[in-house]
């Protein structure tokens, strides 16, 4: 940035343009920026991003062209105090039209993609290019976390939401408490949800990865701590996870193994560890049940608190905040309000050993 | 400077500014009343608008079916037309000097907003027992407002008309003053105006929601 | 006051008091504009001040500077502080002191609503930021969107901090909005028609209009959160049916001409520095005069390209677009017209001309990344994060302000009879320009790379690290760059060098009288034959400097005497609005602080009415 400092007026434009070449040239490396705009991943994003450079030349081109007109004007016409007044020149109707009229083609140029885009965009795709139905996806914004729903998988999840590359997704949103805005800058532009009325969004994943996204209208306290993970995965793994939220949700019936018979039966949970046993028994008696379903499918409908069906496999905890290492999510059952003032979930007492059973069980719901 | 000031401050209550130029044929007040009602018809507009917004989004009753009583609505609203009649003539006899007519027609005027109000508290206090209170719902809160502000303006115009009253009693309104009546005048007709596209508005069309 | 400050002499405190009661008393518009300009750059420092907290915290990421809390706090405050504290009451210090005098008046229509006007603007000003010693500033965003603003999602008297102050602010605008208005139509001397006015006087007139159509929408919708907060009622409560898309679209039918309201202004102040510092007319006056007017008219059908990400549908989206680009043909008329007036002139390099051609460079490029924001489906990419950020300080600082501070260096002389330093102005130019880049340039990348707008703070390694720690060193250079400006009036008021009349070789006006003028302005009130009357003058004379003019003791002058009752109105309608703060034990509505509040405000008018009215309003 030394240019900014040393004489600015001169190097500027050059500057400029140098910089915005860089930024695009970074930007669309997707290491180091994965929340860019500028290097979309889904259909949605490069639909917008197509427009947007379309814009962004035309207004470096402007940008040259004026700033330069302006530069010359500033060295051209340097006077002296005592110099003869200049021509007395009031105006020229005919320059004056034309720079009425160029503007407004170059303007043109602009407003035909955006209106094609605004249409293109709006229109949720009927099929998907795999040529499957689009997956719908219930979205429900919550102060201050993400809830997912898949209405035809029956499955609930929080955070980090799972889709297939290559089927369209048809995002169906609302909230139950503020507006927010669901934003994956890799895959489309934002959606603000509302509690009266469902806004629509729709995208297709065309690589598999990890995307991050965030919240984006601002929605109180912990806004800036609203995030959330897009995991695309081929269709074959995407439907894995379907599968293990399935199975995950039959084997962790929420009724403690009563008689030794009955858990002799099942050799797999008397295999389980014993601190795992013990933060499964902390789970219901320090009431995290009450907020949090363990159950992907087939839990209660409204839960107050993020499902927590396959915690222990998911990237991120706390909203998209914090890696989810044991010590991290033990940290965050330990202290929320620390790690996130103002949330729900208020601090309860949880001695060292018993946050570290919790962690144990929560683990276990991969 | 404050003494500068204080000198001038005695030429200013004597002098004469009748020969001051104004731009346009107008005095400065009366622009700056119309400008006013300009800036009033935003108020009034995004008003009724957020009645309209609201109108049959209501989540209970009362409904504006359920409790609207048209007929004394409507003395109202001919209570207040007549009285933009009244005011005009009132400014006539002010204008010519007449002061038996200014205060003959500046009287009804001032009774006539009486009225009004009086109506409306009458209308609020009914509507009220009736169940409908200010956050009772969408419609009484929007009818509330919208109305409970045109009504605050009436109340306004009635004082600064009932003000102007006791100056011609005491025949502070000569014609070359007529100009403090007219300004009133104005705003009174512009109140009038408001209620004119109320009573449509929110009575009328909403008698069946 | 006078029994509690101690004084060697009874004569110096009289003279002490007199001074305090001139002030608070006067309806001179020129004490009336010194004093808009004074509080208002209070203001301007305490949300500079905010802004520098806030960068603070953004430097690093996961940073716990401040708690989220008061994050929130120093944002909301912020935006609204440098909107209806700063920038609109600077402009309006422009207003006051020079569109009487450039269109030769002896005062406003209304003087003592003017001092209204003032003394609303800083009590209501006051009664927003003493939100801070109770800890409990707004905290809902400068925007308010229901239903986080409201009762529920916003309990405690942060966001009614907020609803009362903006509603007492817009009663300071709305008044000034009518004086002007009629002070611009009718005050102006013999001979100057409406397209002989300067630019600035063009530009003050349409901001007018602007205040007096927007305000009133919003002055609604914050009676109705109002409401719903104090009252209970439920305008934007879904559970009660009501509809947060409707505060958003009263909001922004408001917020978006308030944006032109913020520019208008500071393009008015251009268009009388280029064409005096190029020695040349300005380029285009009609096509300068209607485009400001077009976009003062286009600026109310544009206001949803705000709510692009709440999913209008493609038509109204496809509206609102295509009308916003519109804006962008009469606003490069008005760049090409100012870049038209300075080629061929003769450019004098002083501190004025400096921040006005800052001023277009930066303009541009705010204009620019403001035709990307009309691409709605762009738009959906960029709204709310820190590219709109960088986007509306290129307009707001690399525009309203460096043309307010334009205006600052050209009109000081004037103003104080003093002139500023040209070394240290200058130094002042370059500091900021570097600051302002600094801080803002590096935002459009943050934005661009993914950095949402309002956080508290971000995560490492999503990359906008090193563009947040050059857009904090960049926001204390700036701050650094407003104390050279500070330095300059303190070395100057100590010692600078006295003002001639005109010391700009200015076409207008105000420089045909002493500096700093005298109380009644013109001793003999001047009339006009054209545009740049003034320099008419000095080309008929065939000088470049006309005799330094004498103030006169100003005998035979009337002007308005001072009052204590706008003072007085002013108290009483902020106890008005503060009443519904404290008064919500009571059963009804209001109570005591409200009703005194009334009554003050009553009695205050009635005896306004009644004192020796305003000696250009009256011809008795």
């Amino acid at each position: 940035m030394a240019f900014l400092r040393v004489s600015w007026r001169r190097h500027l434009p050059l500057g400029l343009l140098a910089l915005f070449l860089v930024v695009f040239l970074t930007g669309c490396s997707p290491e180091g920026y994965p929340q860019s705009t500028l290097s979309p991943k889904g259909d949605f994003a490069e639909l917008v991003d197509a427009v947007f450079m379309k814009t962004v030349w035309w207004a470096t081109v402007i940008f040259i062209l004026v700033e330069g007109a302006l530069l010359y004007a500033v060295f051209k016409f340097r006077g002296k105090p005592d110099d003869p007044e200049p021509k007395q020149v009031h105006g020229s109707t005919v320059v004056e039209i034309i720079w009425t009229v160029i503007p407004a083609a170059v303007l043109a140029f602009v407003a035909v993609p955006t209106v094609q885009t605004i249409f293109r965009t709006a229109e949720i795709p009927a099929e998907s290019p795999d040529g499957q139905q689009p997956l719908k996806v219930e979205v429900i914004g919550h102060q201050w976390w993400w809830e997912f729903r898949y209405p035809e998988l029956g499955i609930i999840t929080a955070n980090e939401l799972h889709v297939p590359v290559g089927r369209t997704v048809d995002l169906r949103m609302k909230t139950v408490d503020v507006l927010h805005s669901f934003w994956t800058p890799q895959f489309a532009g934002k959606r603000d949800v509302f509690p009266n009325r469902e806004t629509r969004l729709w995208f297709t994943a065309q690589e598999s990865g990890s995307y991050p996204g965030a919240c984006a209208e601002f929605c109180g306290l912990q806004h800036g701590k609203m995030l959330f993970l897009v995991v695309a995965s081929a269709p074959a793994e995407f439907d894995a996870w379907v599968a293990q939220r399935m199975q995950d949700s039959v084997t962790v019936a929420p009724t403690p193994v009563a008689d030794s018979t009955a858990a002799e039966a099942l050799p797999t949970t008397l295999a389980v560890d014993p601190l795992v046993a013990e933060g499964e028994k902390l789970f219901t008696a320090k009431a995290c049940a009450g907020c949090h379903s363990l159950k992907a499918v087939g839990g209660p409908a409204v839960m107050v608190g993020p499902n927590l069906g396959g915690i222990g496999s998911r990237q991120m905890i706390a909203a998209g905040w914090m890696k989810n290492t044991d010590e991290n999510l033990k940290h965050w059952i330990q202290n929320p309000q620390e790690v996130k003032e103002g949330v729900l979930m208020r601090g309860y007492t949880l001695s060292d050993a018993e946050a570290e059973a919790l962690v144990a069980f929560l683990r276990t719901k991969q | 400077m404050t003494t500068t000031t204080a000198t001038l401050d005695q030429h200013g209550h004597e002098a004469d500014h009748a020969a001051h130029h104004t731009s346009l044929p107008i005095d400065n007040r009366k622009l700056a009343i119309w400008v006013f009602i300009g800036s009033e018809c935003m108020f009034f507009a995004t008003l009724i608008s957020t009645f309209l917004v609201y109108a049959g989004q209501s989540l209970k009753g009362p409904f504006p079916k359920d409790i609207f009583e048209v007929p004394l609505v409507t003395a109202g609203t001919a209570v207040l037309l007549f009285s933009s009649f009244f005011v005009v003539m009132a400014l006539d006899g002010a204008q010519k000097g007449d002061r038996k007519k200014l205060l003959t027609w500046l009287s009804l005027t001032v009774m006539c907003g009486v009225f009004f109000a009086g109506m409306q508290v009458y209308e609020f206090y009914h509507f009220y027992h009736l169940g409908l209170g200010y956050t009772t719902n969408l419609f009484s809160a929007s009818f509330y407002t919208l109305t409970g502000f045109h009504g605050a303006h009436v109340v306004l115009g009635t004082l600064w008309l009932g003000t102007l009253l006791k100056d011609a009693i005491k025949g502070r309104i000569p014609p070359k003053k007529s100009l403090n009546l007219e300004m009133a005048a104005l705003y009174w007709h512009f109140v009038d105006v408001v209620w004119i596209i109320i009573f449509p508005v929110v009575y009328l069309m909403q008698l069946r929601s | 006051m006078a029994t509690t400050v101690l004084e060697p002499t009874r004569t110096a405190s009289l003279a002490r008091r007199s001074v305090i009661v001139d002030w608070l008393t006067t309806v001179d518009h020129k004490k009336i504009g010194i004093m808009y300009g004074a509080w208002a750059f209070i203001f301007f420092i305490i949300g500079g001040i905010e802004a520098l907290i806030i960068r603070t915290q953004l430097a690093r990421p996961e940073a716990t500077l401040v708690s989220p809390d008061f994050y929130n706090q120093l944002f909301t405050m912020h935006g609204t502080t440098m909107i209806f504290l700063a920038v609109m009451p600077l402009s309006a210090m422009f207003f006051n002191f020079f569109v009487p005098l450039l269109i030769g008046a002896r005062d406003v229509a209304f003087p003592r609503l003017n001092a209204m006007s003032l003394w609303v603007f800083v009590l209501g000003g006051l009664f927003l930021n003493a939100s801070f010693l109770f800890g409990t500033a707004p905290n809902g965003g400068w925007f308010g969107y229901a239903p986080l603003s409201g009762r529920q999602y916003s309990p405690g008297p942060h966001m009614d901090f907020w609803v009362l102050g903006l509603q007492i602010l817009g009663i300071a605008s709305l008044a000034a909005g009518v004086n002007f208005f009629t002070t611009i139509l009718n005050m102006r001397a013999r001979g100057m028609t409406l397209m002989r006015m300067p630019m600035f006087v063009w530009t003050t007139l349409i901001t007018q209009v602007l205040v007096l159509l927007s305000f009133p929408v919003i002055t609604v919708a914050l009676i109705l959160l109002m409401a719903d907060r104090l009252f209970g009622s439920g305008f934007f409560v879904t559970a009660m049916g009501g509809d947060p898309m409707l505060w958003q679209h009263l909001f922004w039918v408001f917020g978006h001409p308030e944006v032109y309201i913020l520019i208008l202004p500071a393009f008015g102040i251009i268009s009388e520095i280029l064409p005096v510092f190029s020695r040349k007319p300005l380029f285009g006056y009609s096509a300068m005069v209607f485009s400001s007017a077009f976009i003062a008219f286009l600026g109310f059908g544009v206001w949803s390209h705000h709510m692009f990400s709440t999913g209008m549908g493609p038509l109204a989206d496809s509206f609102f677009s295509l009308a916003t680009m519109l804006i962008a043909i009469p606003t490069g008329v008005k760049i090409f017209n100012w870049i038209g007036t300075i080629w061929g002139g003769s450019l004098q390099f002083k501190t004025p001309l400096y921040f006005a051609l800052g001023f277009i460079a930066m303009f541009i490029m705010g204009g620019l990344s403001g035709v990307m924001h009309a691409v709605a489906p762009a738009d959906l990419q960029q709204t709310d994060t820190y590219f709109v950020v960088a986007h509306f300080h290129y307009v707001l600082f690399g525009g309203s302000i460096l043309a307010l501070t334009a205006g600052a260096y050209y009109w000081w002389p004037k103003m104080f009879g003093k002139m500023l330093s040209e070394r240290l102005g200058k130094l002042h130019f370059w500091t900021t320009m570097i600051g302002f880049n600094l801080t803002f340039f590096p935002m459009h990348f943050a934005g661009l790379l993914g950095m949402p707008r309002r956080v508290y703070t971000y995560p490492s390694g999503l990359g906008f690290d090193v563009y947040n720690m050059m857009a904090t060193v960049g926001a204390f250079f700036l701050a650094g760059s407003i104390l050279v400006f500070i330095w300059n009036v303190i070395v100057t008021w100590r010692s600078g060098e006295r003002a001639p009349a005109d010391p700009w070789n200015g076409a207008t006006l105000e420089w045909t009288i002493p500096s700093p003028p005298p109380m009644w302005n013109f001793t003999d009130e001047p009339v006009v034959a054209g545009k740049d009357p003034v320099w008419t003058l000095k080309r008929e004379a065939g000088t470049r400097t006309l005799p330094e003019p004498v103030a006169g003791d100003g005998r035979g002058i009337h002007m308005p005497g001072p009052s204590w009752w706008p003072l007085v109105v002013s108290i009483g309608i902020l106890s008005f609005f503060v009443g519904f703060m404290f008064d919500k034990p009571w059963a009804f509505p209001f109570g005591p602080v409200t009703i005194v509040g009334f009554l003050l405000t009553t009695f205050g008018t009635f005896k306004w009415a009644y004192e020796a009215p305003d000696a250009h309003a009256t011809n008795h």
